[in-house]
């Protein structure tokens, strides 16, 4: 079996006197999105900022790639080629929209085919192109936020909540976008609440609970297996929303 | 006994309370062992300082803030007594007008700034409070009408203060005069300001003070108001500044900028805070003696170095005798970062 | 694009207020003018001050250390070129004042990254630590300068050129005010142009905003702010030797003294605005000097009076910056 993408074993992390992950395992295979799942305070959003190294982890390792990024400043575990949209977006509100994703594009001006495609999703980006990121909307930043990850070619995405406070419409474009990612360039870990969307997408799953992944493995599995759902969201995946 | 008097915040470290006892019992019996005018003086500021150190330790190593303006409220008790007593003439009546009115500007003044930026962050409060400080200190130089401009103000002090005061012959070959009566009126305020200190921060209120200082979040969470607590206890801190400036003025018989407003007394109060040890109360008393000694004596260390050097150019500048804040500075930097808790921490450490 | 134009109007409103109070448009104008320059001098040494807080949280208590600096270290070159200082050339007195500006601006900056090093660097985080260190470093570095330059204070004339006023009529306009305007507006409109118009400046806005973000997208945030740091010292300095040939003198306390004018100008900015300093610098030039004339006693307060104002209607500053 080829080595996975990203690995995490026995991460521990501490947000000032508060032990927030207590070991995490899981490994993220390349080509693909996982769904991170869980309930509120399980620890999703700490794992990705662990990762990102916003967050230390006070032990365990993490690999991306065949090498230990444990260690290594934020800036420089971007440099390899990894994107993260955090669950408060931090857009840069004082900087247009375009300013928002030319800075988001480290290695020159954005590519206009690239923009293109992301034009045909998130249509509004393109309305508001020289508008300042702070007078967008809920669901604009939204759009915002992702597309500053996906501006130019990633390997791996880290994305927070990407639904929180979108329309239908819009969710169904955000589907479409991760598909054609996950198929093509990208991996994809993301973190989300929304169950319709997490099982139309996720092709693993990685269940967190208490600080620990209580469960990883395909998604089509977990969707079928409502006692293992129960156990660990404490809700029905068809339910919970 | 003891115990109650100090509020049961005893110095925990068998040197600190030596040198504790030996500063109170020098302190007490220095007119008598260095008897002149000069040590006596030397004393008195001892004393004062140690007030004015101890209430800026009630703000920056009890509630976390730094204020850049208490040698503002320092200068508004001094100044009020000096004001008095040059206007309604030197009795104690004045002497009494003089430290209310202090009091009663320093608190309003405090209570005006605490509000307006206590709330946002401690660099604020930190700018505001430099920018309020300066700009009444060259008010002060400016209304020379009241305050007698950059002179400052001459006047006598009430009778039985006079050096022509006498209460009887001598007592071990010291005349028994008014001088010696002011000092004892300063040394036994000052102690007694000091006691009432470590109470206030040994109450519940010094302990959510505390609390504040090491996370206002949850503070406020718990259901204080951060603020309001902020607030009174910079009022406090004022207040006392404000008595110790009255101490000053009814010592020297003159005020004026230079030894209660300028910038330099501020610099002189935050290292004798932090050289000290922050949030020990203790602490601003060993600082204030270490520096009035050091603005004495470190001076004449250096004149040695100073010769030793003569011939060469910019080291002899080093160690010139007016250079002494260079080398307390750098202590002052290094305390911050290796020994937060100055030297009455270190000493706690070993006991 | 929305901008918001009120802080902005206050300048006009200002100087129209003061016109009838002060009664002659002579004086009006020459106060205007004084007032102008004291402002952008003051904003050529608050702008740096301003950035690296914006970008790190980092208030730097000694940055008069730098003001100081500069204003010797220039101060020294063009007494070291005097012949020049005191032809009857231009061409001559520029000759002395450009190496002496650079040299403020270099010994100045290289300074700064030392002190970012030393001083700055290991109490990131932690406000009261930096608050106290940073005085210590100022305390130290007032010592030091006059460890190096003597304790006295060093008087220092203006070269020829820049002596006298241009008359109009019976209006008078000194001539060092107004090379004051025009450097003052020069260092505004570069640093404007960097900050809005080049990559640079893109990353400067987005790390005050949120430099975690801006690091999660691939910059070194340290790096910048270290150029920013040295950059914001250079400037403190170019504004020292400008004071000190404003001032006619240079003593080791120039720093302390004009630092608190920075202090009030970022405060009533908004703390980590470049455009609300430069509003707020010139409010305080143009009420220091209206106030300077109308009741010459209270001037130092009208500054203090203005801040209090300025954040009773906003209280973060004009220009508040937005933050995570």
């Amino acid at each position: 079996m080829a080595e996975p993408l990203l690995s995490l074993r026995g991460v521990q992390t501490n947000i000032g006197r508060y032990h927030i992950l207590h070991g995490v395992e899981f490994d993220v295979a390349e080509g693909g999105l996982t769904m991170l799942l869980g309930r509120n305070g399980a620890g999703k959003t700490t794992t990705l900022r662990t990762i990102m190294g916003m967050w230390r982890a006070a032990a365990g390792e993490i690999r991306f790639d065949g090498r230990d990024i444990t260690h290594l400043a934020t800036p420089d575990i971007a440099r390899l080629g990894i994107a993260y949209v955090p669950e408060s977006m931090a857009i840069f509100a004082d900087l247009t929209v375009q300013e928002n994703l030319v800075l988001a594009a480290r290695s020159g001006p954005p590519d206009q085919k690239r923009l293109d495609w992301i034009f045909a999703r998130f249509e509004a980006l393109k309305r508001f192109w020289t508008l300042p990121a702070g007078h967008l909307s809920g669901g604009q930043k939204q759009m915002l936020a992702v597309a500053r990850a996906i501006i130019e070619p990633r390997r791996l995405l880290l994305i927070d909540e990407p639904t929180k406070g979108l329309a239908p419409a819009i969710i169904a474009n955000m589907i479409d976008a991760f598909r054609e990612l996950k198929d093509g360039e990208s991996t994809l870990l993301v973190v989300e609440q929304n169950f319709a969307f997490a099982r139309q997408l996720g092709d693993t799953v990685a269940v967190m609970d208490d600080g620990r992944v209580a469960h990883q493995g395909s998604m089509a599995a977990f969707a079928a297996d409502s006692a293992l759902q129960q156990h660990l969201l404490g809700l029905g995946m068809d339910t919970h929303q | 006994m003891l115990r109650s008097i100090l509020s049961d915040d005893l110095p925990k470290s068998r040197w600190l309370a030596l040198a504790l006892v030996a500063i109170l019992v020098g302190l007490a019996v220095a007119p008598f062992l260095f008897p002149g005018a000069k040590s006596l003086n030397v004393a008195a500021k001892i004393c004062v300082f140690i007030v004015l150190a101890a209430s800026f330790d009630l703000l920056l190593g009890y509630t976390g803030i730094v204020s850049f303006a208490h040698t503002m409220f320092f200068g508004i008790g001094a100044y009020g007594v000096a004001i008095s007593l040059t206007r309604m003439g030197a009795g104690w009546d004045a002497v009494a007008v003089g430290v209310v009115a202090g009091l009663v500007v320093a608190i309003v003044l405090a209570t005006v700034i605490g509000l307006f930026s206590l709330r946002v962050r401690t660099i604020f409060f930190a700018m505001i409070t430099l920018a309020v400080a300066s700009a009444f200190a060259i008010l002060a130089s400016q209304l020379s009408d009241l305050t007698g401009g950059e002179d400052g103000l001459n006047y006598r002090l009430p009778a039985a203060l006079r050096a022509s005061f006498s209460f009887g012959d001598t007592l071990f070959g010291v005349r028994l005069n008014g001088r010696l009566l002011d000092y004892y009126l300063v040394y036994a305020a000052s102690l007694a300001l000091i006691l009432v200190l470590l109470r206030i921060v040994n109450s519940p209120f010094g302990s959510v003070l505390m609390a504040i200082r090491e996370n206002p979040f949850r503070a406020e969470a718990i259901g204080y108001r951060t603020v309001v607590y902020r607030t009174i206890a910079s009022c406090i801190a004022a207040a006392t500044a404000a008595l110790a400036g009255a101490l000053l003025a009814l010592w020297s018989s003159q005020t004026n900028p230079d030894t209660t407003l300028s910038f330099d007394i501020m610099v002189d109060i935050l290292l004798m805070v932090v050289i000290g040890g922050m949030g020990t109360m203790y602490g601003a008393v060993i600082g204030a003696v270490l520096l009035v000694f050091a603005q004495n004596y470190l001076q004449d260390l250096l004149a040695i170095a100073n010769k030793a050097l003569a011939g060469v150019p910019l080291l002899a500048n080093l160690f010139h005798p007016d250079r002494w804040l260079l080398w307390l500075g750098v202590a002052f930097i290094l305390c911050v970062y290796f020994f937060p808790a100055g030297i009455v921490g270190r000493l706690r450490q070993k006991r | 694009m929305k901008r918001d134009w009120l802080p902005l109007l206050l300048i006009p409103a200002l100087m129209i207020g003061a016109l009838p109070l002060i009664g002659s448009p002579a004086s009006w104008v020459t106060l205007t003018v004084a007032g102008l320059a004291m402002g952008l001098m003051i904003f050529i040494m608050a702008s740096g001050l301003t950035l690296t807080f914006g970008l790190m949280d980092v208030l730097n208590f000694g940055h008069g250390a730098f003001i100081a600096v500069g204003a010797f270290v220039a101060a020294s070159v063009m007494l070291a070129l005097a012949p020049w200082m005191t032809a009857d050339s231009i061409w001559l007195n520029l000759a002395a004042i450009g190496p002496a500006v650079l040299a403020a601006m270099v010994v100045s900056g290289v300074l700064g990254l030392g002190f970012e090093r030393i001083i700055v660097r290991p109490v990131y985080g932690q406000h009261l630590k930096q608050i106290l260190v940073t005085t210590g470093g100022l305390i130290v570095a007032e010592q030091l300068l006059k460890v190096i330059w003597g304790p006295d204070q060093i008087t220092l004339s203006r070269p020829t050129a820049l002596r006298g006023a241009f008359l109009f009529g019976d209006v008078a306009i000194e001539k060092y005010r107004v090379l004051a305007v025009v450097v003052g507006l020069v260092v505004f409109a570069a640093l404007a142009l960097t900050l809005n118009r080049t990559r640079l400046g893109l990353l400067i806005r987005a790390g005050v905003e949120n430099g975690e973000m801006v690091e999660a997208l691939g910059y070194r945030i340290r790096r910048l702010f270290v150029g920013v740091f040295v950059v914001g010292s250079a400037l403190a300095g170019l504004g020292g030797a400008m004071w000190g040939l404003y001032q006619e003198t240079v003593t080791a306390a120039i720093g302390a003294q004009v630092a608190v004018l920075v202090f009030i100008v970022i405060i009533i900015g908004g703390l980590g605005s470049v455009g609300g300093c430069f509003v707020g610098a010139l409010l305080v030039g143009l009420t220091a000097n209206y106030i300077g004339f109308l009741a010459p006693k209270v001037a130092l307060g009208s500054n203090i009076l203005l801040m209090a104002m300025v954040l009773l209607w906003r209280p973060q500053g004009l220009y508040p910056v937005a933050k995570r």
